[in-house]
């Protein structure tokens, strides 16, 4: 048999990994016909709401539902007395507290569930809504931790003793009534005596701001209880389908194979669609009891106010160093704000998530991290906004610290950074706080970064236009913003990471079809990533079929393999490596019957991009194709037909992927309005999959990176009540406030990862967050400034530039 | 005791008559009334665009028009523009610049993006930041929606310059 074709071209023809394929997603998106949760319609269907607090905090005297069961449309209204006789008026959290699906006797944030309107439609649900009656009698409002725990007023009694002792919470003692955990990493009487001994320490406090993953999309569900069957099927924003399913089996006692579990389309998620809420357990509820599928869809004020805040971290730290500037030891302190139940999203051994990756790409011999969680009047949530558990906060920790001890040596930041970076024969290297970063090449990508802007050149600029500045010729500032951030993803090896009990491991499932066609089922799923397409490529090169004749699907737990769902960037690092690893089982059983059909032994036939051929005779060979159709319809001695292959991939590290970022902006002193020049973003996600999605998740990472920095805030007044509902109110840039980014990378694959991949969805949000803020800062260093708090929004850009004189 | 009322609307070409609430928002009379589930809901508030269609060769924001103001008129969707067989430049275009992640604004973008091109043919980099203000995308931070209209700007006036 002549080839025709050149390898190269077989090659190309695969659209395998490295390739910048385009997405097969994109057809439906762009004609409108999408299948979102809300697109979702079935026979009978109702519309579920809820009844919300407008008090942070009060008691419930009473609810009266009699005249909101005369709206016409209105079919049950159901509290939580309703659901005390199912065990359902509780639910576990995910960081093993619990909290009410409908508030059980008071409420403890605004915009509490109450009580579940049932209706025909989401009208007739509106209007029951304005019918229910509630009794509140206000209690004390706590929105300030510190406050908190100085507090005589309880907020949680369900966790205090009849003989008001404080039982241990999830993890651990509790040091008052409002306080829930107290959570340590690394050595802390060393790090104390480094500091204590240090000839240079700097200091400093920050706010991290509370903000929202606010995805376009809202949360919700279509709950259908088929009771001929006793089949639950319930369809939702789901991030994690197989642990809902669990979950609801768990909490509602419906056996696991009686619940069929379906993310469709997601329209982001950002870790808003992690957690399971009250919305959830609700529409179940009364799906079950009127026989009937029930809707219920977040409105965007319920999101923005009850669903998953993020953030919420005031974080007090200490960097010591030796005069010449090498960091010698580092302690910080963060006081959690939870809000009302600890609901946080992060694995149960961390309940600060990977905050212990405050470090950063940093060689620090000592280090000391203490977290204490509090109760306040806040909604619950905790969630990691596009980033793996707290590594946002740790990263902007220890960002702005480097900047403040750069202000305190007087020492240019980014040779700071350079002078401390872990080195790249260093790696494997363990961290002081624990972890053990897989590879790392970061004086490479940091040199690259600063050549590419020309960052003395930058600082020259700089200097003139402060000397400007002060002449009266200009009354722009320009900042120079850098940021050298590590992430922590890919949660993670089963042995360190579970949530609720359940291993972060994940899956594929492949079947090869005779025609030398495939499917692959993964236990993750897409909020617009671009998995169908992705995964799709990394199979291309596994298995030698071409990537647009493998069809991905994911997200129907009846068809796909368990796994642990899609946030904290895992998908690529732990699906990404199952999908490898089944694959590379497929070409396995492929090399025997190859070597069958070719008559060799099986050592003598090798893979080559689409094909096994016979070892020094590339002429002899049989396609991946031929294989295929050979496995099923051929009787091989000693093989059973067909070709297919799972992978339940437990990863044995986590992935650290990282990046060089620069960002160069102008600030009007007197409308405080900042103007991004420029934004570098240089990243090192290890293998590159598809360049094209890979800057696609720059480019929307660094707009949310933008966004918190700048002004996206969750914020309430004294009385808890939220000022920021709305999209009037909470920022979401648009395409006039973002500017254009330059992409770059470097290549450093995690040595681990069968195919070296480390995931980036998240790095630029996790890097962009600093380097945006500090390009604020560093535009007043030369005026004094050491640390202002974000968001940097124009009026606090204007306060910190009045309050240090720069009006006149 | 019915509060409905008589409305007619042409979608996409087609002549639609029904009862409903005066109201009855826009959006939701697509959606769940006629199942023209192109256009989403983000905000019900005005701010994101998810729900833009075009009245009457107007951009609009179908979450905050009642279904009484939207009677008689026309009405076109993202439904409305292109299908497999003849995709609109713009359809063809988000994908071939990565326009779109999770695809929940698109519908939105892409038809706002029509009547942006209908109103300014050839717009700057500028014009379409400026232009596309009213439609919020969380994913693609707008580069390569920008690049994306662009593009199809681009393969639409030389069509109109070959067509002549």
């Amino acid at each position: 048999m002549k080839d025709e074709v050149t390898r190269d071209e077989r090659v190309d023809n695969l659209k395998g990994m490295g390739c910048s394929r385009k997405r097969v997603e994109d057809a439906r998106f762009t004609q409108g016909k999408g299948n979102y949760v809300d697109d979702i319609k079935l026979d009978g269907m109702l519309f579920g709401d809820f009844v919300r607090s407008p008090y942070a905090h009060a008691r419930i005297k009473s609810i009266d539902t009699a005249a909101a069961l005369e709206v016409p449309g209105v079919l049950a209204v159901l509290t939580a007395a309703d659901l005390e006789p199912l065990g359902l008026h509780w639910m576990p959290t995910l960081a093993g507290d619990k909290q009410m699906v409908l508030a059980d006797g008071k409420v403890l944030f605004q915009g509490q569930e109450v009580a579940y309107v049932v209706a025909e439609d989401r009208y007739a649900a509106a209007d029951g809504i304005e019918a229910v009656e509630v009794d509140y009698e206000e209690l004390p409002v706590l929105v300030d931790p510190f406050e908190a725990l100085k507090s005589d007023v309880v907020l949680r009694e369900d966790l205090v003793a009849e003989d008001g002792t404080l039982p241990d919470g999830a993890h651990g003692p509790r040091k008052h009534h409002n306080h829930i955990f107290t959570w340590e990493a690394g050595d802390k009487e060393p790090t104390e005596q480094v500091i204590a001994n240090a000839e240079v320490v700097a200091e400093e406090s920050m706010y991290y701001h509370r903000t929202h993953p606010c995805p376009l999309e809202t949360c919700g569900c279509v709950a259908s209880m088929d009771k001929v069957n006793g089949k639950l099927t319930l369809g939702g924003t789901f991030q994690a389908p197989h642990a809902i399913r669990t979950v609801v089996s768990l909490i509602s006692g419906i056996e696991e194979h009686n619940i069929r579990v379906i993310s469709p389309d997601i329209g982001g998620g950002f870790g808003n669609k992690v957690g399971a809420y009250s919305g959830y357990v609700c529409s179940v509820v009364a799906s079950i009891v009127t026989g009937k599928p029930v809707k219920w869809i977040e409105d965007r004020m319920d999101n923005l106010m009850t669903t998953a805040f993020a953030r919420d971290y005031w974080m007090k730290g200490k960097i010591s160093a030796t005069p010449e500037g090498k960091i010698t030891g580092l302690h910080c302190h963060v006081t959690a704000d939870h809000g009302g139940f600890d609901a946080c999203a992060d694995p149960t051994k961390f309940p600060a998530g990977f905050m212990n990756i405050c470090t950063g790409s940093y060689d620090i011999p000592t280090a000391y991290l203490e977290v204490d969680g509090v109760y306040t009047n806040k909604a619950p949530g905790g969630v990691s906004y596009r980033c793996s558990f707290r590594v946002t906060e740790a990263v902007y920790f220890i960002e702005r610290m480097i900047e403040v001890l750069a202000i305190k040596l007087d020492m240019d930041a980014a040779e700071l950074r350079r002078i401390n970076f872990i080195k790249k024969e260093q790696f494997p290297y363990t961290a002081a706080l624990g972890w053990e970063y897989d590879s790392g090449d970061y004086h490479t990508a940091w040199d690259k970064a600063l050549k590419a802007v020309d960052y003395d050149g930058l600082r020259a600029e700089q200097t003139q236009r402060v000397a400007d500045f002060k002449a009266g010729k200009t009354r722009k500032l320009m900042g120079i913003g850098l940021s050298f951030f590590t992430e922590i993803v890919g949660a993670g090896p089963v042995k360190n990471c579970d949530i609720l009990g359940l291993g972060m491991f994940d899956s594929c499932e492949i079947r090869i079809h005779p025609t030398g066609s495939a499917i692959a089922r993964l236990g993750t799923i897409s909020q617009g990533q671009g998995h169908a397409t992705t995964f799709a490529q990394i199979l291309a090169s596994e298995i030698g079929l071409p990537a647009d004749s493998i069809t991905i699907e994911e997200g129907d737990t009846d068809t796909a393999p368990y796994g642990l769902g899609t946030y904290g960037s895992r998908s690529t690092p732990v699906a990404g490596a199952a999908t490898a690893m089944a694959g590379r089982k497929i070409r396995a059983k492929a090399q025997m019957i190859a070597a069958y059909l070719l008559e060799v032994h099986d050592d003598d036939v090798e893979f080559d991009v689409d094909r096994f051929a016979v070892k020094g005779a590339p002429e002899k060979f049989k396609t991946m194709k031929e294989i295929a159709f050979a496995a099923y319809n051929q009787a091989i001695p000693g093989l059973e037909p067909g070709l297919e292959a799972v992978s339940y991939y437990d990863p044995p590290n986590m992935t650290y992927p990282f990046g060089a970022y620069v960002c160069v902006m102008d600030i009007d002193v007197d409308t405080g309005v900042p103007d991004i020049r420029r934004f570098y973003a240089l990243d090192d996600c290890g293998t590159r999959i598809n360049p094209m999605i890979i800057e696609g998740q720059v480019h929307g990472g660094l707009t949310e990176a933008l966004a918190v920095a700048l002004g996206q805030e969750i914020a309430y007044d004294k009385m808890g009540n939220c000022k920021t509902g709305t999209l009037m109110d909470f920022f979401l840039p648009t395409a006039w406030e973002v500017p254009n980014y330059e992409t770059d990378y470097t290549v450093t694959p995690s040595p681990h990862h069968p195919i070296g991949a480390k995931g980036v969805g998240e790095s630029p949000h996790v890097g962009g967050v600093p380097c945006f803020s500090n390009a604020v800062q560093d535009a007043f260093r030369p005026f004094g400034n050491t640390h202002t708090n974000m968001p940097h929004d124009h009026w606090r850009i204007w306060k910190t530039a009045n309050d240090l004189g720069l009006h006149g | 005791m019915s509060k409905k009322q008589h409305y007619a609307i042409t979608v996409n070409g087609k002549e639609e008559e029904f009862l409903a609430e005066p109201r009855e928002l826009l959006i939701y009379t697509l959606r769940e009334r006629l199942n023209i589930t192109g256009p989403h809901i983000g905000c019900e508030t005005s701010h994101c665009g998810a729900c833009t269609v075009t009245i009457d060769g107007k951009s609009v924001k179908a979450c905050t028009m009642f279904v009484a103001q939207a009677n008689g008129k026309d009405i076109t969707t993202i439904e409305g523009i292109g299908g497999p067989d003849n995709l609109h430049p713009l359809q063809n275009a988000f994908k071939e610049h990565h326009g779109l992640q999770c695809g929940y604004c698109t519908p939105g973008m892409i038809i706002r993006a029509t009547k942006l091109l209908e109103e300014i043919p050839n717009p700057t980099e500028e014009e379409i930041r400026f232009g596309m203000s009213g439609n919020i995308c969380r994913c693609t931070g707008y580069q390569n929606i920008v690049k994306s209209i662009q593009a199809a700007a681009a393969e639409m006036n030389a069509a109109k310059e070959a067509a002549e």
